[in-house]
């Protein structure tokens, strides 16, 4: 029996991640450190984690509102109103979702006809393009540059529209790059946005590891509310990545269109996720607080030891990732991170996992202790010397 | 704040050479600023947090409630300090509530620490009464957990 021929067609076309491939390389290796990790290395602290086990003893084991549990919901609305200065109502505004990658594909399914092209910017996270292709939509990737900080520009945006685009789908800031905009560009790319009638699901889940300047919504921007989806979760800023809980704000009629596909496919998400979340943005500001600020001076760290180095790293204003340019080395990403690998056993991921045009990039996660920072671009350092005598 | 003393709030255990790379500093710069931070005594020193429980050489701890008479001009830092200087005293804190000092002792034996406090502490003039409470068992010090649970959490190596 040919059981490939039952597996749909965009599926069985649809590429693994790059980042898959690459990790089943580093996991039959032994002693490797690895700057591969797409997570904080902090533990979710303890009060969150005890207000999950309350809750379980408690006996909250059943389901909950299919948009989640209203006090959560509640204590999201005043988040966001606090942090980002958006204001959406708990009861029809707000949908609380399996972490945010549930969110984009629920947005993705519940606004895209077949055809529909939907804009995203480039190098970015791995799951975009394919959330697009698996709602037999059109993926349109907007290219952003090292140069440009990786911030993406109403320019570039412009010259890869196309007639048919839907939607913008923006990650800011972002994974790989680090990459945030400015106030000023974001007013320009929303003025794009209006101009092309373009519904905007933004992505900013990275928005509290914001090291310089100040971050903005761009559902915070005049008369942006009503055309944006607003995405979140509690994965990066609280240091909880298996509890797999994310939300989505904005005008009701979509929040219930994404309604019907979640109340459908995953009915809702974890209700001990949803109790400890709450625990999350009611008493874990002062954590999310101190590991920025851990984050922040480690950023510092490896954004100088990578140049030093000898690889090109522009700074990221945000995020736990540096993603520096070795096209320099004479190797693209892939040979080189390769390369590091089995010469001195430091895992970092080839930018092509994100993009074609990440190509010559890798993504080095500075989410792990100083000792193994240190070591690793001693190591990084090492290999790009005998790169460099291999070349004269 | 002092880019060395925000570390070592942070509680790693860098050398001063990691520091050094940590903060884009010189290994004499990093001392400098230790030094300085000696001077304006913010630094103290540096202590090894060890648990004993395992060791023959395991000390007696005990915790030690002081109620005293604050002297006239002195207030309770006379007698703090005095308290303080003993070798048995680990710790020594003015507290509010029910008694003045709390004072933390340990010593080789039971009696040891018991023949502190009967013969040293509560022979202070001034000292109205002692409450003293063996510790039995400890769970926690300066952070480390004592049974800390298994260094291997099951993290991937690469993820998205």
């Amino acid at each position: 029996m040919d059981t490939k021929a039952y597996i749909a067609r965009h599926v069985i076309n649809l590429p693994r991640s790059g980042i898959r491939d690459f990790f089943e390389i580093v996991a039959k290796m032994k002693n490797v450190i690895s700057l591969g990790i797409g997570e904080p290395d902090f533990d979710t602290p303890w009060h969150i984690r005890e207000a999950a086990i309350y809750a379980l003893e408690k006996g909250k084991t059943h389901y909950t509102s299919n948009l989640g549990l209203i006090e959560l919901r509640r204590a999201i609305c005043k988040y966001v109103e606090k942090n980002f200065a958006i204001t959406y109502k708990p009861e029809d505004e707000v949908i609380v979702t399996v972490g945010v990658s549930e969110a984009i594909d629920i947005a993705i399914r519940a606004l895209i006809n077949p055809g529909d092209k939907v804009l995203f910017h480039q190098p970015c996270y791995v799951s975009y393009h394919p959330s697009v292709t698996l709602a037999h939509g059109t993926g349109v990737p907007v290219p952003t540059y090292a140069k440009d900080n990786f911030a993406l520009t109403a320019e570039a945006l412009a010259a890869a529209w196309e007639p048919g685009c839907k939607l913008l789908m923006l990650n800011l800031p972002c994974n790989p790059t680090g990459g945030t905009c400015s106030r000023a560009q974001l007013e320009a790319i929303a003025k794009f946005a209006v101009e092309k009638d373009l519904l905007v699901l933004s992505d900013e889940i990275y928005s509290e590891l914001t090291f310089d300047g100040e971050h903005v919504s761009i559902a915070s921007l005049p008369g942006m509310q009503e055309r944006t989806i607003f995405l979140h979760g509690f994965s990066k800023a609280f240091a909880m990545t298996g509890w797999r809980i994310g939300y989505a704000c904005g005008p009701a009629e979509l929040i219930e269109a994404m309604m019907k596909v979640h109340q459908y496919s995953m009915m809702c998400a974890s209700i001990i996720s949803q109790e400890a979340a709450i625990e999350a943005l009611v008493r874990g500001e002062d954590g999310m607080k101190a590991m920025r600020e851990q984050y922040h001076r480690r950023r510092d760290f490896i954004v100088r030891r990578l140049n030093e180095a000898g690889l090109k790293c522009h700074v990221p204003r945000a995020s736990f990732y540096a993603f520096p340019y070795v096209g320099g080395t004479g190797l693209n990403g892939r040979d080189f991170a390769v390369g590091l690998l089995e010469a001195q056993k430091v895992a970092v991921v080839p930018g092509a996992a994100f993009g074609a045009n990440g190509a010559d990039f890798v993504r080095a996660c500075f989410a792990t202790s100083y000792e193994q920072l240190i070591e690793a671009t001693d190591k990084i350092e090492k290999y790009c010397q005998t790169l460099a005598a291999k070349k004269n | 704040m002092n880019p060395v003393l925000k570390l070592l709030i942070e509680g790693g255990s860098l050398s001063t050479a990691q520091m050094a790379q940590v903060l884009g500093l010189t290994d004499q710069e990093i001392n400098s600023h230790l030094e300085q931070l000696k001077k304006d005594k913010i630094f103290l020193g540096w202590r090894p947090v060890l648990n004993l429980s395992q060791e023959s050489a395991a000390a007696v701890r005990a915790v030690i409630e002081v109620k005293i008479t604050p002297e006239r001009g002195g207030g309770f830092n006379n007698f703090a300090q005095r308290i303080s200087r003993f070798d048995e005293v680990e710790s020594c804190y003015l507290m509010s509530g029910g008694y003045d000092l709390l004072v933390f002792v340990t010593g080789g034996s039971l009696q040891k620490v018991a023949n502190f406090v009967s013969e040293k502490l509560s022979t202070i003039e001034g000292v109205l009464s002692t409450a003293t409470h063996f510790m039995l068992r400890s769970y926690k010090e300066q952070h480390f957990l004592m049974e800390a649970p298994a260094e291997e959490t099951g993290r991937l190596k690469v993820a998205p």
